[in-house]
């Protein structure tokens, strides 16, 4: 390989990175113009709608904001229980049903498994107006538990955390939890949970995350405005209310942006393995 | 697993219960109950009791001849296909650079860091963000691209029907191609070394490593990101309902947006929502059908793939032993 240095690899090397380096500011700008014009108020909007330093009507924007109907604390803190209540449902439920799968000889455990692939992909939402007539038949609309319990049964993280118990899980650590007397729940709690630690993290990310931008759902269930999750209270900031008041539609989205970037950049890691996981399902 | 007089069996069962139970609950119920009503007369808000219809297909013809259904049937696709041609030929390019391993690409972390960055924020503010950029007459993308030069006055993009889906079918491929190439990354990661060793000895390049080698590897990968982004891409909610509604006259209404209005808004026809949902559940039971049927198919393409190493192997050893006998 003597050409690695000529001048048209280098130019075409050259080019990848401009290239890359251009999607990279595809991803940032958006936020960024978001975050800026979150400072100024609507007449420095109008007059330019983009500019690089931001400028002091943050709390102006703020007070016109939290004025009218977007709550960003009630919508963080219904969001907050939801969002964990889902995540804690899934990873527990998943895991116990993925050791089930692994480490017991049932008749039935392989057509289960066979049907939790084939039940993998039915999405909620073609099955919303059923859910949301029963649930308002029982009497459970305006409750987080419709939008909580759901999550015990979640066939992809049970795929997933099966794939890493075969991978990982060696079948004597059960036995001799269970010479020393240990009953099947207590070795399941104590000992399989810590081992699935490393897959717990992962799949706990994207449960949270995709429970706390799910729209469709609670926009259906969800009436009371005291119930409102993130993403309704997000939906508001598009009607006739802030029609007008730019520097405070994008405050208000920049406040539901905000987590998200801080989880994200903490946890990019563990999420980008954990795409690259989940996207080889074999 | 050997039994030593106690059977754990029974563990299996009980383990497995509260899974059960909430599929049962909150997944099969639901949806044999959404079959139903498709085939009754059930509407108006706050109603829960019905009667079946004289004809049971009514709703059913009633849906497929609605014009507006059959324009969020089409949008659907469109947007699907605006989005999804241009998401994995960019994919696939990235891929090909991030994966060669004569031209070492640096701040890969950082560059997937930031490809996929768009996918994990709440679709519903990136909706809203993207529609308040397209602000007119004073909005940033106006302001952009009046002062490159490219436009002389601002231009209300959000009227126009093609431009209007042409930026939804943007936003999702901005919000999914970061994703669609680490996936693909790790397809090609995944794949045996020596066939790139191979083909560097051979003395293939860059390009002719990635059409031989690498793509026709990545083949049911490649089907299976198509499908599932098509079952994705079926269910399309949050940016069409809240960039524009649906609008301007319908050009950005999706199958979703369009069973969430017959439903959750106005008129509250629950059995033509129903009914749609219904065609929608069919339509995506075909595909993930098809989803199980390749990855089965994969399953069985790598035992075969193993046995013929086991065979070459075989063969080897024979040769082997031949040559050590006639030295002996």
């Amino acid at each position: 390989m003597d050409k690695t240095n000529s001048l048209p690899r280098r130019a075409y090397k050259f080019m990848i990175y401009i290239v890359c380096g251009f999607l990279v500011l595809l991803s940032i700008a958006p936020f960024w113009i978001m975050f800026i014009n979150a400072t100024r108020n609507t007449f420095e909007i109008q007059q330019s709608a983009i500019a690089f330093f931001p400028s002091d009507s943050l709390f102006d924007n703020l007070k016109i904001l939290v004025g009218k109907s977007f709550n960003p604390i009630k919508g963080f803190t219904n969001s907050m229980i939801i969002s964990g209540g889902v995540t804690i449902c899934t990873v527990y439920f998943s895991s116990l049903t993925a050791y089930a799968l692994v480490v017991y000889n049932w008749r039935f455990r392989q057509p289960f498994f066979t049907f939790i692939m084939v039940i993998m992909m039915i999405p909620a939402q073609v099955t919303s107006i059923g859910f949301y007539q029963f649930m308002y038949s029982i009497h459970m609309t305006n409750n987080f538990l419709p939008l909580i319990l759901p999550a015990i049964a979640a066939p992809t993280t049970v795929f997933f955390m099966r794939q890493y118990l075969l991978a990982t899980l060696s079948i004597d650590i059960v036995n001799s939890a269970r010479i020393d007397g240990a009953g099947e729940f207590h070795i399941f709690n104590r000992i399989i949970l810590p081992i699935m630690k490393p897959a717990i993290a992962t799949q706990a990310i994207f449960a949270f995350v995709g429970s706390w931008n799910n729209l469709f759902m609670p926009l259906i269930l969800l009436t009371d405005s005291d119930k409102y999750t993130m993403p309704i209270m997000v939906s508001l900031l598009r009607g006739d209310i802030y029609k007008t008041e730019f520097g405070t539609i994008y405050l208000g989205l920049s406040l539901t942006v905000l987590p998200l970037f801080i989880v994200y950049f903490m946890l990019s890691k563990y999420i980008i393995a954990g795409v690259a996981l989940g996207g080889v399902k074999e | 697993m050997k039994r030593k007089g106690v059977n754990y069996a029974k563990y299996g069962y009980i383990f497995c219960i509260p899974f059960v139970l909430a599929f049962l609950v909150f997944s099969l119920y639901p949806t044999i109950y959404t079959a139903i009503i498709g085939f009754t007369d059930l509407k108006g808000l706050g109603k829960t009791d019905f009667q079946f219809l004289d004809n049971p297909f009514g709703n059913f013809e009633l849906i497929l001849n609605n014009p507006s259904f059959q324009k969020s049937l089409s949008n659907t696709f469109i947007i699907w296909i605006l989005n999804f041609i241009p998401q994995i030929l960019l994919a696939l390019i990235l891929t090909a650079w991030f994966t060669n391993n004569r031209r070492k690409i640096k701040g890969q972390g950082v560059f997937k860091v930031m490809f996929y960055m768009p996918n994990i924020i709440t679709a519903a503010t990136i909706a809203i963000l993207f529609n308040s950029f397209f602000g007119y007459p004073m909005g940033p993308v106006n302001s952009l691209l009046q002062s490159l030069g490219i436009i002389d006055e601002p231009s209300n993009f959000l009227v126009q029907g093609w431009t209007a889906k042409g930026i939804v079918a943007f936003i999702q491929f901005w919000m999914w191609y970061g994703y669609t190439m680490i996936v693909l990354i790790s397809g090609v990661l995944g794949m045996n070394p020596e066939l790139f060793e191979a083909s560097d000895i051979d003395g293939a390049n860059g390009f002719q490593t990635f059409f031989f080698v690498t793509l026709p590897n990545l083949r049911t990968i490649l089907i299976y990101t198509l499908i599932t982004s098509l079952i994705g891409g079926l269910q399309m909610f949050d940016i069409p309902r809240l960039f524009l509604l649906g609008g301007p006259d319908n050009a950005t209404l999706t199958t979703s947006v369009f069973i969430y209005n017959q439903a959750f808004s106005g008129s509250y026809m629950y059995n033509r929502a129903s009914a749609a949902s219904l065609l929608m559940f069919f339509i995506i039971a075909v595909l993930s059908g098809f989803v199980f049927y390749i990855m089965r198919d994969k399953h069985a393409a790598k035992l075969e793939k193993e046995i013929r190493i086991q065979q070459r192997e075989f063969k080897k050893a024979l040769k082997e032993n031949k040559k050590m006998g006639r030295d002996v």
